[in-house]
């Protein structure tokens, strides 16, 4: 996965770096090669998304010829029985998401606000670079984590909790094994919480000051500022860190296999077990049953992709669009 | 219009809760270090790092052949992935600012997103359906494609930090210009392409995913690229997921390994960049 400095570093301008003319690159053969050098170079990133495409669709394609993209909504998976229903993994893989957004942006926010705006400035390099090291670590590792920390956690006092005081919403029933759509959105919300804070702290640094400075100058506190001003402003932009987040939450794998229980079924529970796309995956791949199951696998892969790519390029132009500057905020 | 005592009492109370959601976010971490290395540090010898795996209550045994495959996956991984990743970065950097550059580093931005286990189905369907087995290298090209993305954003944004006014130099002196971008620009920007190569690497031997169904496991030492492959990360997933007690540990120390692995790789990226920095500025 990118690191969040990456993706956020494309929020600033980047520096003007002079390029040589047509005259000047034009003179020497050398200068044809090495510009015919690089531009096969760059293309050979088309080539290899090109690549990643095609093969994905050929994998898929004893299944998609049986029926499209009608088996995503179809309940029944039994790869034994031939019927390659998705939709318990589609869902599994939208409420655990949505756990994770409803956790992580609230948090990322006020972490971000804290910082850039409220917070002594000297603790900012501080919580960035524990913020990197959480973006760092492997997530076989946050799994490892999450099976013997937060699954135990969740079981005996976070779950027992909630039913006590909200079970009267059916999110919150059943028997509480910890195991399960809750579990999976916590550890998510923790693994995407450096993308969308990183993110936002960059959104939050293309907020022209004189926002600020006016705001603060006609007697509104710090949090009024922040409210009437800078949130306005930089609301695209925190709503890209929260599609980045959600496009991270989407594709995250091992951390979400071993802690959602692996169950293919539909419950309205958050403390029940489910499954998710990427987790079908990565249990059934390597020991499907014929080029029917594969097919279907790698059919939920291509959506996964396809999920993705868009996740991504909204969020990016939505990110793009606080950084181009001034403008009327609406 | 509300009493500027309530307005200020407001703005204390936002203050403490954003405050708090650092100590929120920043929790998980702590907790998350300190269980990975009070729990490895029991299971960690010699042997641990050398021996193979043994079977659930046998004591003893390592983790030796998923290290040795995960540096070789690793690798395997950069010979392909480097060259294309660095390439299409420099690219980026000194002729990127086209349409055609445009669209690669959107491209490369947008791929970036792209779940692993997705490249693992390619590298798959590449690999392990034509050789008609799982072997190292399938995984490997995973982890290469998985590189090229990423690495190419991060070259691009360290080579542009080498000063306008180094190349101009160059050029001024007639210097060709492609001289100017290899050994003028590019060797600037060495420390910062090698911060971005570690982080790369360090991504590479941190995944688990692409490696379930391409280069799978083995209980035994192997070099070859043609075959089934232990990865450390791979070996961490079973022995989490298992049953037993004493490979739980296992999981726990071998996780402590790999953290010990990605984080000594991002420290020396760190060096480096400081180093660059350090040398661009002076």
């Amino acid at each position: 996965m990118p690191p969040p400095a990456d993706i956020a570093a494309q929020a600033r301008a980047p520096a003007a770096t002079p390029i040589p003319t047509r005259a000047t690159a034009g003179g020497h053969a050398g200068d044809r090669v090495f510009a015919l050098t690089l531009v096969a170079l760059g293309g050979a990133v088309l080539l290899v998304v090109g690549v990643v495409v095609l093969e994905l669709y050929r994998v898929a394609q004893p299944a998609l010829a049986k029926g499209g993209l009608r088996f995503l909504i179809d309940r029944d998976w039994d790869p034994v029985a031939g019927s390659f229903g998705a939709l318990p993994f589609v869902y599994g893989t939208v409420v655990t998401s949505a756990v994770a957004i409803v956790l992580a942006v609230p948090i990322s926010v006020g972490m971000a606000l804290f910082l850039s705006e409220m917070g002594p400035p000297k603790l900012r390099p501080v919580v960035s670079f524990l913020i990197e090291t959480l973006a760092a670590i492997p997530s076989v590792v946050y799994g490892l984590w999450g099976l013997f920390v937060v699954v135990p956690l969740l079981r005996d006092h976070v779950q027992p909790a909630l039913a006590k005081t909200l079970g009267f919403l059916p999110l919150f029933r059943g028997p509480t094994i910890g195991l399960g759509y809750l579990a999976a959105g916590v550890l998510l919300a923790i693994m995407i919480l450096p993308t969308v804070a990183s993110v936002t702290t960059e959104v939050l640094k293309t907020v022209p000051p004189s926002l600020r400075e006016g705001a603060l100058a006609l007697g509104a506190t710090r949090w009024e500022a922040i409210r009437m001003a800078i949130l306005p402003y930089a609301r695209p932009g925190i709503l890209g860190a929260a599609l980045l987040g959600l496009g991270r939450a989407l594709g995250e794998t091992m951390a979400v296999t071993m802690v959602i229980g692996n169950a293919p079924e539909i419950s309205a529970s958050l403390f029940a077990p489910g499954y998710s796309l990427p987790a079908v995956i990565a249990n059934e791949f390597a020991e499907a049953t014929g080029a029917l199951h594969l097919g279907a696998l790698a059919g939920l892969g291509l959506v996964l992709f396809g999920l993705a790519l868009v996740l991504n390029s909204t969020a990016r132009l939505l990110v793009r669009l606080v950084a181009r500057g001034p403008r009327a905020v609406a | 219009m509300k009493a500027l005592v309530l307005r200020r009492a407001v703005n204390v109370a936002v203050t403490v809760a954003c405050g708090a959601m650092v100590v929120f976010a920043v929790a998980p971490l702590g907790s998350l270090l300190w269980l990975v290395v009070s729990k490895g540090v029991a299971g960690l010898s010699l042997s641990f790092f050398t021996a193979l795996p043994t079977p659930v209550g046998e004591p003893g045994g390592g983790v030796g052949n998923a290290i040795l495959g995960t540096a070789m996956l690793v690798g395997l991984a950069c010979l392909v992935g480097l060259p294309l990743g660095i390439g299409a970065g420099v690219f980026l950097a000194e002729r990127g600012d086209g349409p055609f550059g445009r669209a690669v580093r959107f491209t490369a931005e947008v791929f970036s997103g792209v779940p692993s286990i997705v490249i693992g189905i390619v590298a798959y369907g590449i690999v392990v359906v034509a050789m008609r087995r799982f072997s190292m290298i399938a995984g490997a090209l995973a982890l290469a494609l998985l590189m090229v993305p990423t690495l190419a954003r991060s070259t691009e944004e360290l080579v542009r930090l080498v000063p306008g006014t180094l190349r101009e130099a160059s050029l001024a002196l007639g210097v060709p210009a492609w001289k100017t971008s290899l050994r003028v620009v590019l060797r600037t920007a060495a420390g910062g392409i090698l911060t971005a190569v570690l982080l790369a690497i360090a991504r590479a031997a941190g995944e688990t995913a692409p490696l379930l169904f391409t280069s799978l496991n083995n209980q035994y030492w192997n070099v070859r690229p043609d075959q089934p492959t232990a990865s450390l990360t791979v070996q961490i997933f079973n022995y989490a997921i298992s049953p037993y007690e004493d490979w739980h540990q296992k999981a726990w120390s071998a996780a402590l390994v790999l953290l010990l692995l990605v984080g000594s790789l991002n420290l020396l990226a760190r060096l480096a960049l400081r180093r660059s920095a350090a040398g661009g500025r002076a």
